[in-house]
């Protein structure tokens, strides 16, 4: 594929990833019981589209679909918890266009556990350093509340992205046609 | 059925309707950065103030934002309980005095903590309204004319547009996936258990990546045929061009930024701190 045309389906994988994000963050939190902490579809979905078009359009999304959803639902954003959310995409990004293969329709044992390897350790860059440090840098909010919000974040969002992220990544390599699928018949 | 409506553009005739897209947006950026890093008392009032009169001037009704509202005011009732709970003496180690109010132990409540706290109601209010304003005032592809025109590159400009475009699409189809899914037993009232209620989203959220993510394929095919991209500029339908009161709003928008700079060597810091 051309330079060009990669990078128009990238501006429309941003688009439409941006909005189904949006969706996904207003009317998909499953509460867990415990007060504040849901069980976001949103972030094993960045997951998916990272790894699917590569970190620029990982940290986009994050970057604008948490900028939006955050202004649509509570008419503010947080910068600091819209970096780490990026930043999830970006090094989740990073990782699939190396080492995963989903649109051929690879997904296998050994390629499932190193992503979740990775995706929990980009998670606690994200939830566990980047959004509290931020949060005290630009915020000047209480370093114990900032750091419980950060561990019970990446607790919650590991886990989310361990069962719903492995589902959705084998769903849609399943829906991939594996390369060499056909053989000719003699 | 589902009338929650998600925040869009509202057409209207007002003098803020009538502006630049690029000049509110600059407004709103600039204004809500100072905000943001100032903790002066009196500069977070007077933009409160200020931010709740240009809600009536846009001739915005209570009904339109009622939702958010309320939503906004019981996030932030939370994040205020809780700055109070983690750490009940952060507002005397900010103003490095200490007045006792209620003493209760760990809970014992100073003036300054009270304080730091109004601090804290000041910056939502002052935030907020900006915010709604922006996005109840301003059509989306003129959103993205402007973006273009604060320097993003036209193709991330786009992209927040298709976004703004297809949220209302996406959530469409949402909606009767869900009804589709539910007619078949799907479980997602409250009596559902969580392994039930996972099971349940992912029943509708699944189809509804999947059949959108090949969407992505279909229209950047389109514009690939439109030749979107192929120039390294281009120009927009929707422009308008700027007048004196958008060079008036923008001069506003400066002096807050030269305000907070002055009050940030004032106060030596970002506080402004009236017990000392």
């Amino acid at each position: 594929m051309n330079k060009t045309s990669t990078s128009i389906r990238n501006v429309v994988a941003i688009g439409i990833g941006t909005a189904i994000y949006v969706i996904l963050a207003r009317f998909t939190s499953i509460p867990t019981g415990i007060p504040n902490t849901n069980i976001e579809i949103v972030y094993p979905f960045l997951v998916l589209l990272a790894t699917i078009y590569g970190p620029k359009v990982g940290f986009s999304v994050g970057f604008i679909g948490h900028t939006l959803s955050d202004f649509l639902m509570y008419g503010q954003t947080w910068w600091s918890w819209v970096l780490a959310t990026a930043s999830l995409g970006l090094l989740v990004g990073a990782y699939g266009r190396y080492f995963l293969d989903l649109k051929n329709g690879i997904f296998n044992t050994k390629q499932i556990i190193t992503f979740n390897i990775v995706q929990i350790i980009t998670n606690v860059i994200s939830w566990l350093i980047i959004a509290p440090v931020g949060d005290i840098l630009i915020y000047s909010e209480p370093a114990n509340k900032v750091f419980l919000q950060g561990i019970s974040a990446t607790i919650v969002n590991s886990i989310s992205t361990l069962i719903l992220g492995t589902i959705l990544l084998k769903a849609y390599a399943g829906t991939k046609i594996k390369k060499g699928s056909l053989k000719k018949e003699y | 059925m589902h009338d929650e409506q998600i925040l869009g553009y509202q057409p209207g005739n007002s003098l803020i309707h009538s502006l630049n897209g690029t000049t509110k947006l600059i407004f709103l950026l600039l204004v809500s950065i100072s905000c943001m890093i100032t903790y002066d008392t009196r500069f977070l009032l007077v933009i409160c103030i200020f931010s709740l009169i240009l809600l009536k001037v846009a001739h915005i009704k209570w009904k339109q934002i009622s939702f958010i509202v309320k939503f906004v005011v019981i996030f932030a009732l939370i994040n205020l309980i809780a700055v109070f709970i983690f750490q009940p003496t952060y507002g005397q180690t900010l103003y490095h005095s200490k007045n006792i109010l209620v003493n209760a132990g760990y809970f014992t409540l100073t003036s300054q903590e009270l304080f730091y706290l109004l601090n804290l109601i000041l910056k939502y209010i002052c935030s907020v309204p900006l915010v709604l304003l922006f996005l109840l005032t301003t059509n989306p592809s003129q959103f993205a004319s402007s973006l273009n025109s604060i320097g993003i590159s036209y193709k991330i400009s786009y992209a927040v547009a298709l976004a703004l475009r297809y949220i209302p699409n996406i959530q469409t189809s949402y909606w009767e996936i869900s009804a589709a899914q539910q007619a078949r037993g799907n479980e997602l009232s409250k009596k559902a258990t969580l392994s039930q209620k996972i099971r349940g989203t992912l029943n509708i959220v699944t189809p509804l990546i999947f059949s959108n993510l090949n969407k992505i394929d279909t229209i950047s095919t389109a514009m690939e045929l439109r030749r979107f991209g192929s120039k390294k500029k281009r120009t927009w339908y929707v422009t308008q061009s700027f007048n004196l009161a958008d060079y008036l709003v923008i001069l506003i928008a400066l002096l807050s930024v030269i305000i907070v700079v002055i009050l940030f060597k004032v106060n030596s810091g970002r506080f402004y701190n009236p017990f000392i």
